[in-house]
């Protein structure tokens, strides 16, 4: 019996193990590594701060999601052996495979900055990219009466780049809802040289901040929170005040790639942008935030990444040539606020721009302009994730490469 | 887009004045950007310079970080050298692209 053993069940380790558990040949088994009980909906945290979901809304048990003849180990990982082709388990147990699957994600490391994991964490200083950041957030938003509130990027690549954006369009209309929009200030504090950087985007969407009333800050580069005078500080000198900060902090791959001694200085792991075989061993693939791609990190990317790397494993098995396919394809809704969305569409080489989608010329979601249809689009996104997404179904309509129909690509270069 | 000449090569450049081809960069290129970004090369700007040019080759995301971490300046250094906004000046004198996120 051979054995092809994925690292983490969360989106992208759940998504390759419903795909591949009847694909694989006859003399293959398939086992699941994950130290957690639970599988969240990652979108969902967003919504959470802002009463919007309930933290029960976003949380299921992993087991439910994993077919009936893989084998699920719930244990943390130390290292994985890439000359022994072994991982080994937190546990003491040691698993052989043939060939290997990291999914291991990324993880916030607030403590990476100097200050921000300190005596305020969780007080005044919040992420939101856990569930319990998400949690913490929300039950500080309910009693908070007001003051400098400010969004805060600290350094790129981080889990879906667009959420810190969608965060503060969404405090607006949470302000606004409960009448005290006038007693908050809202600031955007970004390593990027703005809120939007790619052309298209900053000509269709240059107006949202404006409009929100939402000031931003550029190029600051995060040195140190100064906790005692509720400051952030950037490496030039300037400074932004807070009392309430909401940052995304720097952004890793698991701790358990470091030990494996094969991660980047942010523990990626060098992994072929066009076939997702790791550049560290031919019998090592990599899918979603565990690679250092230069795709978004995103589910979307997890989701259009499991089609193809399910072809490449079983060519691989098969001894062919390995499929250079994937082409960055993103696809993802931002919330405005105010019950409206915004879709976008594009891959490594394609920015994105206006259209519709799926359908070309008939959409029926916009790209790269609000409406509330893409709201509900996005509403409607969290039971097609439970239902179909990471259960390995395909979404109607919606390829793994990106299609270039119905999109104004007249002025884009590629 | 548009032309731009530098040390007396004719240049293809983005809005942002980037260039959209590096091969038309050379270190004479990269010294006129710098003028315009108001700054004078010193061999300490040129090593961040061949270091940036040497990560962009193997397809390696830059950041800040990876800077600090390099071995060849450290991130007050690198400030210093490019005052306000430095990886974003940094990349336009080395003839690549400007960092971008997704939209």
């Amino acid at each position: 019996m051979k054995k092809l053993v994925i690292l983490g069940a969360g989106t992208s380790g759940t998504m390759m193990a419903n795909h591949l558990h009847d694909k694989l040949p006859k003399d293959w088994s398939l086992t699941i590594v994950d130290k957690d009980e639970t599988h969240y909906y990652q979108p969902g945290f967003l919504f959470i701060p802002f009463d919007i979901y309930k933290p029960k809304q976003v949380k299921k048990s992993i087991d439910q999601f994993i077919p009936k003849n893989v084998e699920l180990i719930h244990s943390a990982i130390d290292r994985v052996d890439k000359d022994a082709d072994q991982v080994l388990l937190k546990n003491g147990n040691v698993i052989d495979y043939d060939l290997l699957i990291i999914a291991t994600g990324t993880n916030i490391e607030p403590s990476e900055i100097q200050g921000m994991d300190g005596p305020e964490w969780h007080k005044s200083i919040f992420d939101f990219y856990t569930f319990e950041g998400a949690k913490n957030l929300r039950n500080k938003l309910r009693e908070w009466e007001g003051g400098k509130l400010v969004v805060h990027i600290a350094e790129m690549p981080i889990k879906c780049p667009v959420a810190p954006l969608e965060f503060s369009f969404l405090a607006d209309s949470f302000f606004i809802n409960k009448d005290m929009r006038d007693k908050v200030e809202i600031t955007y504090v970004t390593p990027m040289d703005g809120a939007f950087t790619k052309p298209k985007a900053s000509k269709e969407l240059g107006y949202l901040l404006e409009e929100k009333n939402i000031s931003i800050v550029p190029n600051f580069n995060i040195e140190k929170v100064d906790y005692e005078n509720n400051k952030i500080v950037d490496y030039g000198g300037k400074e932004v005040e807070y009392d309430l900060l909401v940052t995304v902090p720097t952004n890793m791959g698991d701790p358990m790639v470091e030990r494996s001694g094969f991660g980047d200085d942010l523990n990626f792991v060098p992994t072929d942008k066009a076939t997702l075989q790791s550049k560290v061993k031919e019998n090592i693939f990599v899918i979603g935030d565990a690679t250092n791609i230069p795709a978004s990190k995103a589910g979307s990317v997890a989701h259009f990444e499991a089609e193809i790397l399910t072809d490449n494993i079983l060519r691989y098995i098969d001894g062919q040539p390995l499929k250079e396919e994937f082409d960055g394809h993103a696809n993802c809704f931002i919330e405005t606020g105010h019950g409206k969305a915004l879709l976008i569409d594009f891959n490594y080489s394609t920015e994105p721009v206006t259209g519709t989608f799926p359908l070309p010329g008939v959409g029926p979601l916009r790209l790269l302009k609000e409406s509330h249809m893409n709201h509900m689009g996005k509403l409607a996104f969290r039971w097609i994730y439970w239902n179909m997404l990471i259960k390995g179904r395909h979404i109607p309509f919606v390829s793994s490469t990106m299609s270039t129909s119905g999109k104004d690509l007249e002025e884009v270069e590629a | 887009m548009g032309d731009k000449v530098y040390a007396g090569i004719n240049c293809n450049v983005d809005d942002n004045g980037y260039l959209t081809d590096f091969n038309q960069w050379n270190k004479e290129v990269g010294a006129a950007i710098a003028q315009e970004e108001g700054i004078d090369m010193t061999d300490d700007h040129w090593k961040v310079v061949d270091y940036i040019q040497t990560q962009y080759k193997n397809e390696v995301p830059l950041t800040i970080r990876k800077i600090g971490k390099s071995g060849v300046v450290d991130i007050k250094t690198f400030y210093a050298l490019f005052p306000d906004g430095p990886l974003k000046k940094a990349s336009r004198i080395s003839g690549i692209p400007k960092p971008v996120s997704c939209i």
